[in-house]
């Protein structure tokens, strides 16, 4: 049984094709998809992404108790600011990534992937037992939706109240504020999926169509479309962004991920995942994920193998034809003494070996 | 457009044949399987020469979502290609039984092949 956003409506009437993501029917494209990643590149995309989850986190211990339950501190992030992080198991492997958004000293929205909403609201309520703290999960009652790309600003601003032009224009990123966007209150971030600049804005069901066509009206000007999963998929990797499932999982931990920074070491408390993740951080790491770029046509798909003088040194993680780049581009988890870039390995593509060289991530940078 | 060609026939695999009453017969994939690729940025085709064999797999079809193997709907020898197709193989997406044709092969052999009601039947789309 898989569930509808608040905006299915409008993308049917937008003619999407649909695709069974998280266990929600979602947007996979609306006309093509590599235009659709483009016009982010060049202009805008509007995204829908209510099917993420957005979980409350409220109490006098709510830092402490975040700083518990997940790998990052908490205590140490401003109120307005908001910090990349993981929650992981006992054992140290990665039950989701997520996005902390600290709104109060004493309320943090925690914002996990969808297919792993359940899951983590779930964790967190199991782990705030011995806390003072509240876990509100209100992901099937808000809607979000992402405008990504170099007008993402521009369009914002057109649909903004007086009084909050210039908190948009002096939002930095991975910060929030909240707005009066077509007459309407929302919780906007300066974060996104997409290596471009851009926002996602917080907003209940009830009011979300009213938002989404605002938007979309406003940006028909500076050539925003609507965009659907396969360009957020094509659009990240380029960005070397991980995708849950792929990248991460409970079968990885953050340092062979290239995820350490994020492990907070510093802080005092006990979090859970500790004693197995603070070894790891000086152990010789078995494998890395790296990033690889093609010299041949044909593109490394997640699943297959990558290969050094016949022996199967890693696995590709994710793996396309750059639309931006024009060129294949992957990230796999290969043997550490293999992750340096520049070195040369090949990926079996269907029985051929192909060259691919593993090379530093992002693939593609935006210029500032 | 639609979405399956009359007068065509076509392969479980998605690809379709054009067999002329005399001279080499035309393939292509169907635009139910360019659909589903999405936007087609690569195409690897057998060479001018190439025998190739009915249900087996002659080169390839890319997708920034996906690959996809195009399979061969008969059995007999690659007498042309469209390179056009690998310069811009947007032109599956745009127009999969025309312009985007794949290769032509003189037919010793058929595979098994569908009418294009059969394919639409099997497809769940009515023709």
């Amino acid at each position: 049984m898989t569930k509808q956003t608040a905006l299915y409506a409008e993308h049917e009437l937008l003619g999407a094709s649909f695709t069974d993501f998280g266990g929600w029917q979602m947007p996979l494209k609306y006309r093509s998809e590599l235009e659709e990643h483009h016009t982010v590149r060049r202009a805008a995309g509007l995204f829908d992404l209510s099917h993420m989850g957005e979980i409350w986190v409220s109490g006098a211990q709510a830092a402490e108790f975040l700083n518990y339950a997940l790998v990052g501190n908490f205590a140490a992030i401003a109120v307005g600011k908001a910090k990349y992080s993981l929650i992981c198991t006992e054992d140290g492997g990665v039950i989701d990534d997520l996005i902390v958004y600290r709104r109060a000293d004493d309320r943090y929205l925690v914002v996990p992937n969808a297919s792993n909403a359940d899951t983590v609201a779930a964790a967190l309520q199991e782990r705030a037992a011995t806390f003072d703290v509240t876990v509100e999960d209100v992901s099937e009652s808000t809607a979000l939706i992402a405008v990504q790309g170099p007008a993402a600003e521009a369009i914002l601003l057109e649909i903004a109240a007086t009084g909050s032009r210039q908190l948009i224009t002096d939002l930095l990123y991975y910060a929030a504020v909240e707005v009066e966007l077509a007459g309407l209150q929302v919780l906007l971030a300066r974060t996104g999926y997409t290596g471009e600049d851009g926002f996602e804005l917080f907003i209940g069901n009830p009011e979300a169509v009213q938002l989404w066509k605002a938007v979309a009206a406003a940006g028909a000007q500076h050539q925003l479309a609507p965009c659907g999963l396969a360009s957020r998929d094509s659009l990240r990797l380029e960005a070397g962004m991980p995708l849950y499932g792929n990248e991460l999982g409970l079968d990885t931990n953050p340092f062979e991920a290239g995820l350490g920074g994020v492990v907070s070491l510093k802080k005092t408390e006990d979090f859970v995942g500790r004693s197995v993740l603070e070894p790891l951080k000086e152990a010789t790491l078995e494998r890395k994920l790296v990033g690889l770029q093609g010299a041949g046509r044909r593109s490394a798909r997640a699943g297959y193998d990558v290969v050094v003088d016949g022996s199967v040194v890693g696995t590709v993680t994710s793996g396309l034809p750059s639309p931006t780049l024009g060129y294949p581009v992957a990230m796999a988890y290969v043997k550490t003494e293999l992750a340096e870039p520049g070195t040369e390995v090949q990926v079996d593509l269907r029985g051929k070996p192909e060259p691919f060289t593993v090379v530093a991530t992002p693939f593609y940078r935006r210029q500032k | 457009m639609s979405i399956i060609k009359s007068g065509l026939r076509y392969s479980a695999e998605h690809e379709w044949i054009h067999t002329p009453a005399d001279g080499a017969a035309t393939v292509g994939v169907s635009a139910i399987a360019a659909d589903a690729l999405g936007d087609v940025v690569y195409v690897s085709l057998p060479e001018v020469g190439d025998t190739v064999t009915a249900g087996e797999s002659c080169g390839e079809v890319e997708s920034t979502k996906s690959v996809s193997d195009l399979y061969a709907p008969v059995t007999g020898e690659v007498t042309e290609i469209n390179q056009d197709a690998v310069d811009n193989p947007g032109i599956l997406n745009e127009d999969p039984y025309g312009a985007g044709w794949l290769f032509k092969v003189t037919v010793a052999s058929e595979g098994p092949l569908l009418s294009a009601e059969e394919y639409a039947t099997k497809n769940g789309i009515d023709a």
